[in-house]
């Protein structure tokens, strides 16, 4: 169909636009009670804890002492850059020594 | 007594102190962008297809995993089918956009719904680390987003013009930037053992055990779900 790569990418716009606004309008119709207070105070480390754990394994040793390295360096020095340099580093260097 | 309902604000000041705290994600989302733009150029985008694409879809993961899927005719059904692959990958923004809701509430319609367009992984991390830590202008959230969409864009076009000239990430480990940076973000939202540690743990086991069984991107939002349920389940704490 003509101008069927602008109709797709129209359509990926919508659906992704979707998405975002799904979220408030499904929980401006929830009452926020205690549960679901609990639920939303659970989902955003839920959230990065599941996206995060199974790409770190699947992308092997490298990623998972960059990770760790990220977290150790965010725990003493409190500054993200310095945690994302110190993950990248040691990740990078995990690659190089052929883990 | 705090008022149980304040109408959320927004200001200029948000917006770059939300700018300021996207600086530690901007070098990521740059060469992310020029990944997709050299991606693009390769399946046969124009120029401003890949432009326009960063411009309003504006969500990586998704716009990589349609490249995968581009052709050079589009029948209606490939296009339905493109549709509901990207808002399976984007699913995520909804739970993301459910965090946020309550702090939103009260707010113009008009406002929210410009907000949202932004809203991609990285701010709304940022934003929810702010407000975990008692911020309330919701600026923060716009303006992280903003300033990482102009980048998004601004890195697609070198990406397209060099092609395949990019050279290989890996090395320098960049292909793992987002999970690095989304865990030394994550470290701040840790609440201790009693809050996080079972809620977090639950919802990498079943997105583990989800990424097993089920192709795509479900896993996330399986798991994300899970230790929502698992948060809202679990006793009060003392």
């Amino acid at each position: 169909m003509p101008y069927g790569a602008v109709a797709a990418i129209a359509a990926m716009a919508l659906a992704t636009y979707l998405c975002r606004i799904a979220g408030v309008l499904i929980m401006s119709r929830v009452r926020i009670t205690r549960p679901v207070e609990r639920a939303l105070g659970a989902l955003p480390g839920s959230i990065v804890a599941a996206t995060i754990v199974p790409i770190a394994l699947r992308s092997g040793a490298p990623a998972i002492v960059g990770i760790a390295a990220a977290i150790v360096t965010m725990r003493l020095v409190r500054n993200e850059l310095a945690a994302l340099l110190a993950g990248l580093g040691i990740a990078a260097l995990a690659r190089a020594l052929g883990l | 007594m705090p008022d149980p309902l304040p109408r959320p604000t927004l200001t200029w000041e948000g917006c770059l102190t939300g700018a300021r705290l996207m600086m530690p994600a901007l070098p990521g989302i740059v060469v992310y962008g020029l990944a997709f733009g050299a991606a693009s150029v390769n399946r046969g985008l124009t120029f401003g297809q890949s432009l326009s694409m960063s411009a309003i879809v504006y969500a990586g993961a998704s716009q990589m995993v349609s490249l995968e899927m581009w052709r050079d005719v589009w029948t209606p059904a490939a296009i339905v089918t493109v549709a509901i692959v990207t808002a399976t990958v984007n699913a995520r923004f909804i739970l993301m956009g459910a965090t946020i809701q309550p702090w939103m509430r009260g707010a113009p319609v008009a406002q929210n719904a410009f907000n949202l367009f932004f809203l991609v992984d990285a701010s709304w991390l940022i934003a929810s680390r702010y407000r975990a830590e008692g911020g309330r202008d919701i600026g923060v959230l716009l303006g992280s987003g903003m300033i990482s969409w102009v980048l998004w864009i601004a890195a697609t076009a070198p990406g397209y013009w060099a092609g395949s000239l990019v050279a290989e990430p890996r090395t320098y480990a960049l292909d793992l930037v987002m999970p690095i940076f989304f865990a030394s973000l994550a470290t701040s939202l840790w609440r201790g053992v009693r809050a996080s540690a079972l809620p977090w743990g639950v919802a990498a086991v079943v997105a583990l055990a989800v990424q097993a069984l089920v192709p795509g991107y479900a896993f996330i939002v399986a798991g994300a779900l899970a230790g929502a349920i698992t948060g809202a389940l679990a006793r009060e704490p003392v």
